[in-house]
């Protein structure tokens, strides 16, 4: 990539507020704010959060039988997938690994999907090749805006009070401030909250209505990070790749029922066998005892000294007040309670497997 | 006193053939929120330019290098509590090295207060 980054719809307002902007992805984005990655984090935990998700790709997806047909793609059930309803997936590879994450919504006359921002480029042509009678529109003239946080009910109520109405997992077209949104009630920071995608041009308007919330500050990147990890939540790249399957990653939980008997997608036959008999390694929580964060590509030991993994995200977690890892660990390990020793710079930090999250989740069911 | 500073935004003061080592109030701006500090033990000895700690802030890990030799007569251990102090006192409470220097002339190879306020322009 070598473009000079693109700007979202709310790059002036990032600006305005005082953002640090960094590259990420091929974007330019604010990592932080002057109140800095700890309160962003911490308004976020405690009261609301506003985050700039425009660089995340926005699709719409229209045709016959459009569940149906995303099952010969991902593992999920999206044929049963109810209108108003949105579910957490992944496209898998040939051989059961993850091509990407994704949100896919039941919009009623089309299906609406979210895709990380790095893989735009490889997701978009996967479903316009393999989504047989779908046309696959890519959006580029909406802002997506996440309002995360336990006020964020009442910072995005207060304007639309459809979106209150929303539980967990849901999704609505309504108007906020006059201008019509996609709400949909889910996020990546393990509290409740919504994601809004909105017309370019209304996305500083309507962004503001609700930063002038008392109870809402915008946040950054950094902040983004922090509390996603504290919610073991997975980040594409860090903790899953193309070579990971949603077994090892601890991600069976999003593959439902039916699908894990019945199979016919991609990787079927890998993911079948490791869901039966165990995979060769898992994602775990990672709790180290000092005060030295963990950071990816640390390697885990077990106490006897073998090697048995890798940090694959770690850093500060703001609200457990201490530093948070996820790593991999070989068969054999990873129940929570276990010892293990951390590798940072050459010396053996003592460290505990824990159950994920490191903070409980708070979603509105 | 003398305040010396070096192109790693590290500042130094001089008392008799100790000296006192931090980073500077611009460095601990740039880092952000400071979470972890990893210091050397009283008696590590290091040349100019060698790796004597490390700083993390929320998002990443910075390396200190030494901006003299010497050897460590005493890690504030402050740090180790509350690595936080570097944020609101780092060139003040929250110094990080007092250092026996080896060669003193090597203060000379270091910039004043003008030199380091034009490399941070």
């Amino acid at each position: 990539m070598t473009d000079a980054p693109k700007r979202t719809p709310l790059y002036d307002l990032h600006v305005e507020l005082g953002g640090k902007m960094v590259d990420f992805a091929g974007w330019e984005m604010p990592v932080q704010y002057p109140m800095g990655i700890m309160g962003e984090h911490k308004q976020c935990r405690e009261k609301a959060a506003l985050f700039d998700v425009s660089h995340m790709g926005q699709v719409i997806l229209k045709g016959e039988n459009v569940g149906e047909k995303l099952e010969t793609l991902c593992p999920q059930a999206y044929a049963t997938l109810k209108e108003g309803k949105a579910r957490y997936g992944f496209f898998t590879n040939a051989e059961g690994g993850i091509m990407d994450d994704l949100i896919v919504s039941n919009a009623g006359d089309h299906y609406f999907v979210v895709v990380n921002a790095a893989l735009r480029h490889q997701d978009i042509p996967h479903m316009q090749a393999n989504l047989d009678g779908v046309e696959v529109t890519e959006i580029f003239d909406r802002a997506l805006v996440a309002v995360q946080g336990p006020a964020a009910e009442g910072v995005v109520g207060d304007l639309c009070p459809a979106a209150a109405e929303l539980k967990f997992m849901e999704t609505t077209l309504a108007e906020i401030g006059g201008v019509e949104c996609r709400i949909s009630r889910l996020g990546y920071t393990g509290e409740d909250g919504y994601e809004i995608s909105i017309p370019e041009d209304k996305a500083i308007e309507v962004s503001k209505l609700f930063l002038a919330h008392d109870d809402c500050e915008p946040a950054g990147l950094g902040a983004r990070d922090s509390l996603r990890l504290e919610a073991g939540l997975c980040l594409y790249g860090n903790d899953i790749d193309q070579s990971t399957s949603p077994i090892e990653a601890s991600l069976s939980w999003a593959i439902q029922k039916r699908r894990k008997e019945e199979g016919g997608f991609p990787g079927a036959a890998r993911i079948q066998k490791e869901l039966a008999e165990g995979a060769a390694k898992k994602l775990v929580g990672i709790k180290p005892e000092g005060r030295a964060p963990a950071r990816q590509g640390v390697e885990i030991q077990c106490t006897e000294g073998n090697s048995i993994g890798a940090i694959t995200s770690g850093s500060f977690g703001p609200t457990v007040g201490g530093p948070v890892a996820m790593g991999y660990v070989s068969a054999g390990h990873g129940e929570p309670g276990e010892k293990v020793n951390l590798i940072i710079r050459g010396k053996a930090q003592p460290a505990e497997v824990v159950a994920l999250p490191f903070v409980t989740q708070n979603y509105k069911r | 006193m003398t305040t010396y500073y070096s192109e790693e935004h590290e500042w130094v003061t001089v008392e008799g053939d100790v000296a006192t080592v931090g980073i500077t109030q611009h460095a601990a701006d740039q880092l952000g929120e400071i979470v972890f500090v990893e210091q050397k033990e009283a008696g590590d000895e290091f040349e100019k330019g060698d790796e004597i700690g490390v700083i993390e802030s929320v998002k990443a890990a910075s390396e200190i290098y030494a901006p003299l030799d010497g050897e460590v007569v005493e890690a504030n251990e402050v740090l180790a509590d509350n690595p936080g102090a570097l944020n609101e006192s780092p060139e003040g409470d929250a110094w990080i090295y007092k250092i026996k220097l080896a060669d003193a002339a090597q203060l000379d190879d270091l910039m004043d207060l003008d030199g380091y306020k034009a490399l941070i322009g």
